[in-house]
């Protein structure tokens, strides 16, 4: 290494584009002119499809740069890739864990690998394995351990040998935050304690908070770089905070916000508040009309990032998704909080339901119900059998034992009854790719029993309410992100269901397309539809009206947000520390 | 079921149909392997698959050196059959000429050929063919055991005994003509598996099979739908050969064409019940790929298109049963070449009727049930 720069990473003039098949060629990386930290943790944040992979995948020496320089551990990377490669150690978002190997198989292979020998191999598989809470396992299959200790695995595996430099690419997606927590504790005692320089890509903005340096990525720019307090200091004295009246829903207040983007630039859910970002110092009339009063907060990283990314936006309109087609702001004012569950008609009821995969129980003994125009939010990590409910509620997985009624049809009886009246939108895009979007919209309407002048006209209702004008003819795979997840949408739409089921619908797409997803949302559910989602995005519960918690396969906790933070005496704490709370009290439970 | 339920049924399956005709055939890939194979395969089989004797080189080793002698050559030399290649002078010379390869087959006549037949004795012609290749060689011998007969009965007149050996339905025993008819369901036949085979695996990776399970179809509107589109594809391929059977070569078609194509119909319904089976079992198309390839060649080689099944033990034989493309030869070649009608081939049926009433319900059922 050479000792006289402070730096890590040094980037100049770093270019990346990937030619189509069809000609055209995508720029990952517009020039980039940046310089990593030594010795600190630094952070890559950006929605996906920046370019955070792109980038981490050429410091690590995996692909060449289309033009410039790049220089890691002071040596061009193109020239010398061992020689970089063998002083960085890269972890990529899908770690190769060996599902049928102990946990300890895995790292010797690992130490292997890299040629660790034996004689030393004892003393840092012992540090490894205390520092990640894994020695109770050293015998357990990598492929029975949770998400949350399947990667703290790999990143042991990683970490076999001591690099000078660690690459992490999104390390904790879909991960609790539990273990998210857990793991930053690792990386953090890691920069004190080593001599190392740790450079990760994340979308979370609280793991950003903790590093010493952020880099701000867009379309394969770099919008800032500084501490993340000179990021947060992006918006100072915009940010307010108010607590929308008993009766209306947090989301209502939060689209009518959102709404006027005359005096506000983003607006989001926040411990039962609505937390938000104004253009200056004039009020929303939004907060006049309920005679409400907002308190200024201090600003988060979130609002400077968001600010960087409208501004980014407002930039290149051209390359922005059109915005969600005006609506019918009657409807949404006049929506009420559900307070009692009293008297409400129940769209589904569950009752003692059971899923099990051979002698693994994915789902144990859970009982629920959702009422009509609920939205109703399935939270938990990956792997917390959220998905399993969820695909026993919409009749693609049949149930080991319980009672299922969905729509009023009892599913073990009649499923294709129940059918007709549920939407359903796939965690992955999963509409068929070859087919052009009026194909897609006409197999889908034909589905739900539409035909002739009635299909077209739902086709054009559907085309206008989620601007897909202009992509008529296209193939459907190749929309860009935002428009796909739209066309799902419409898709799942085409018959007016009663009920619409979502799974994971904001995985993978970038904060501002969260946004305008959630409002869309809030108004399916004013005019009346019931919305069952699946995330893992915890904060994202600040939009149900009723969540539901679990964790391996157990319910943790059901009932409003407001109701279950009242229950843990956490008034308008933010949901993952609600989340971290009920699984550490489940878990103690447990113990006794 | 009643009229209102009978529309809707019609309408999810139109739409179903359309759906999947309109992805295989925007599929640039898929669009190539509806015709290229089979006019590849149906030229290739027709042209280069034949155990048709055609200029089979030979020597002769005369040592009459007699009118008579002389006639017989000519007699072979004269078909397009055989073609001389070496006449040879003595015995020492034969195993050379068979070594090398470029004689097939040396016709020995004895120095008394002449005086034998002059005594009214039997007058023996030797011949000695290559035994590397059975199949020519008994092509070989028995053609011209036919040339000797033949020009016995011209030189001699008629003997006491004669053996008449005539084959029926392909008189000059032209193998394309037995080929050809077997191939019109074996080109169908691989197309349709791997069409069914590819369709539900393709929808699972791609995710959109869920969405398909999600919407109002009912498992028969399912398997209905995805059983249509490879079996019109299939039909539409059978159509290729047929017509490249009946005018390319010219093979005159003796039966009855309603009659082939309720045949084929059978069979590409067993044969979308085994690729839909296979398709419902795997979970990735290239899982499918390799149960695709272990089945094809087993099913092509026990379906009696290249060898004939009488002659496969008697356990193997039993196997054949569950082959569609054994009875969809046997009844193909019989209608084009014999002119076979139902009551004659109507037991071809059974067995095929058999597998498809076996899989395609079981595909049916794994589709809701098989959970992953």
């Amino acid at each position: 290494m050479n000792a006289q720069t402070d730096y890590i990473v040094k980037t100049e003039n770093l270019t990346k584009v990937f030619p189509q098949k069809d000609g055209t060629s995508v720029t990952a990386l517009a020039p980039l002119n940046i310089e990593v930290k030594k010795g600190v943790l630094s952070a890559l944040i950006g929605p996906d499809g920046s370019g955070k992979t792109t980038l981490m995948r050429l410091m690590a020496g995996l692909m060449l740069p289309t033009e410039g320089r790049l220089t890691v551990l002071g040596k061009n990377v193109a020239e010398e890739p061992q020689a970089v490669q063998n002083e960085l150690s890269y972890m990529p978002q899908k770690f190769g864990l060996y599902e049928d190997l102990s946990v300890e198989e895995n790292m010797n292979l690992y130490a292997d690998l890299h040629g660790i020998p034996q004689d030393i191999r004892p003393e840092r598989f012992e540090r490894l394995l205390n520092m990640t809470g894994l020695s109770p396992f050293t015998k357990r299959l990598a492929g029975k351990l949770s998400g949350g200790m399947k990667q703290k695995l790999g990143l042991a595996c990683t970490l076999v040998r001591s690099p000078s430099l660690l690459l992490l690419d999104e390390p904790t997606v879909g991960v609790d935050p539990l273990s998210r927590r857990e793991l930053w504790e690792i990386l953090k005692s890691l920069v004190a304690s080593d001599p190392i320089s740790i450079f990760v890509n994340t979308s979370y903005m609280d793991e950003a908070e903790m590093c010493a340096d952020v880099f701000v990525m867009n379309r394969g720019r770099v919008l800032m770089e500084g501490t993340p307090a000179d990021i947060r200091a992006l918006a100072k004295n915009l940010c307010f905070s108010v607590e929308p009246p008993e009766t209306v829903p947090t989301r209502v207040l939060q689209s009518l916000l959102l709404d006027d983007s005359e005096h506000i630039i983003d607006a989001v859910p926040d411990g039962g508040r609505v937390h938000f970002i104004t253009r200056g110092a004039e009020q929303s009339p939004v907060l006049d009309n309920f005679s409400l009063t907002a308190e200024a907060v201090p600003e988060r990283l979130e609002d400077g990032f968001m600010l960087l990314m409208h501004k980014d936006l407002k930039e290149n309109p051209d390359l922005s998704a059109p915005a969600v087609q005006s609506r019918d702001d009657k409807i949404l004012k006049e929506q009420k909080r559900i307070t009692s569950d009293a008297g409400l008609p129940v769209d589904i009821e569950v009752k003692n339901l059971v899923r099990k995969f051979g002698d693994f129980t994915a789902v144990a003994n859970t009982s629920f119900s959702v009422h009509q125009g609920e939205i109703f939010g399935l939270l938990g990590p990956n792997g917390a059998g959220k998905t399993t409910t969820f695909r026993m509620l919409c009749g693609l997985l049949p149930a080991t034992s319980g009672y299922l009624n969905v729509a009023g049809v009892d599913l073990s009886v009649s499923r294709t009854k129940a059918r007709e009246k549920l939407g359903y939108v796939a965690q992955k895009f999963s509409l068929y790719g070859n087919l052009s979007v009026l194909e897609n919209l006409r197999f889908f309407g034909g589905a739900y029993g539409l035909s002739g002048e009635t299909l077209k006209k739902r086709i054009n209702e559907v085309i206008d309410e989620f601007s897909l004008h202009g992509r008529e003819n296209d193939a459907a795979e190749s929309l860009p992100g935002g428009y796909k997840q739209r066309l799902s949408m419409a898709a799942a739409l085409m018959h007016k269901p009663k009920i619409l089921f979502l799974d994971e619908p904001t995985s993978g797409i970038d904060p501002l397309a969260r946004r305008q997803f959630w409002r869309q949302i809030t108004d399916l559910s004013a005019h009346g539809t019931t919305i069952i989602i699946t995330t893992h995005f915890m904060e994202e519960a600040e939009y149900c009206d009723r969540i539901m918690i679990q964790d391996q396969g157990r319910l943790f906790a059901i009932g409003s947000p407001e109701g279950i933070r009242d229950e843990l005496g956490l008034k308008h704490a933010p949901m993952n520390e609600v989340f971290i709370t009920i699984v550490e009290n489940g878990r103690k439970e447990e113990h006794k | 079921m009643n009229f209102e339920s009978l529309r809707a049924f019609f309408i999810h399956l139109r739409f179903i149909c359309e759906k999947e005709l309109l992805a295989t055939f925007k599929d640039k890939t898929a669009r190539q392997l509806l015709l290229a194979p089979v006019l590849l395969q149906g030229l290739l089989f027709g042209y280069g698959a034949t155990y048709n004797l055609d200029q089979v080189p030979f020597a002769v080793l005369d040592m009459s050196h007699t009118k008579e002698s002389t006639s017989l050559i000519a007699h072979i030399d004269g078909t397009t059959a055989f073609s001389r290649v070496k006449t040879l002078y003595s015995t020492n010379e034969i195993a050379g000429a068979m070594d090398s390869e470029d004689v097939m087959v040396v016709i020995v006549i004895p120095s008394d050929f002449e005086s034998k037949l002059a005594h009214n004795e039997q007058a023996p012609v030797q011949l000695i063919t290559d035994g590397c290749n059975t199949m020519t060689a008994g092509l070989v011998a028995s053609y011209i055991g036919r040339i000797t007969a033949a020009w016995n009965a011209e030189n001699i007149g008629t003997p006491p005994i004669e053996l008449i050996t005539r084959t029926w339905f392909n008189p000059n025993q032209t193998t394309r003509w037995a080929f050809l008819p077997g191939l019109i369901g074996m080109i169908s036949f691989t197309q349709v598996i791997m069409l069914a085979g590819l369709s539900i695996a393709k929808e699972k990776e791609q995710g959109t099979f869920d969405q398909l399970l999600v919407a109002p179809f009912s498992q028969l509107e399912i398997l209905v739908g995805k059983a249509l589109p490879p079996m019109l594809i299939g039909m539409f391929q059978s159509t290729v050969l047929f017509l490249l059977a009946l005018f390319w070569f010219e093979i005159p078609f003796s039966g009855s064409v309603l009659l082939l194509y309720l045949t084929l119909f059978i069979f590409v319904l067993s044969s979308t019940g085994i690729g839909l089976t296979i398709s419902a079992i795997s979970n990735s198309m290239q899982q499918v790929l390799v149960y695709v390839f272990v089945l094809l060649l087993p099913l092509s080689l026990l379906s009696g298109i290249a060898t004939p099944i009488h002659n496969m033990p008697e356990a193997l034989q039993i196997f054949t049963y569950a082959d569609p493309l054994r009875f969809a030869t046997d009844a193909l070649r019989r209608i084009y070449l014999e002119g076979a009608g139902l009551k004659n081939i109507y037991h071809d049926f059974i067995p095929m009727l058999c597998v498809a009433a076996i899989t395609l319900p079981f595909a049916g059922w794994l589709f809701r049930n098989k959970t992953t």
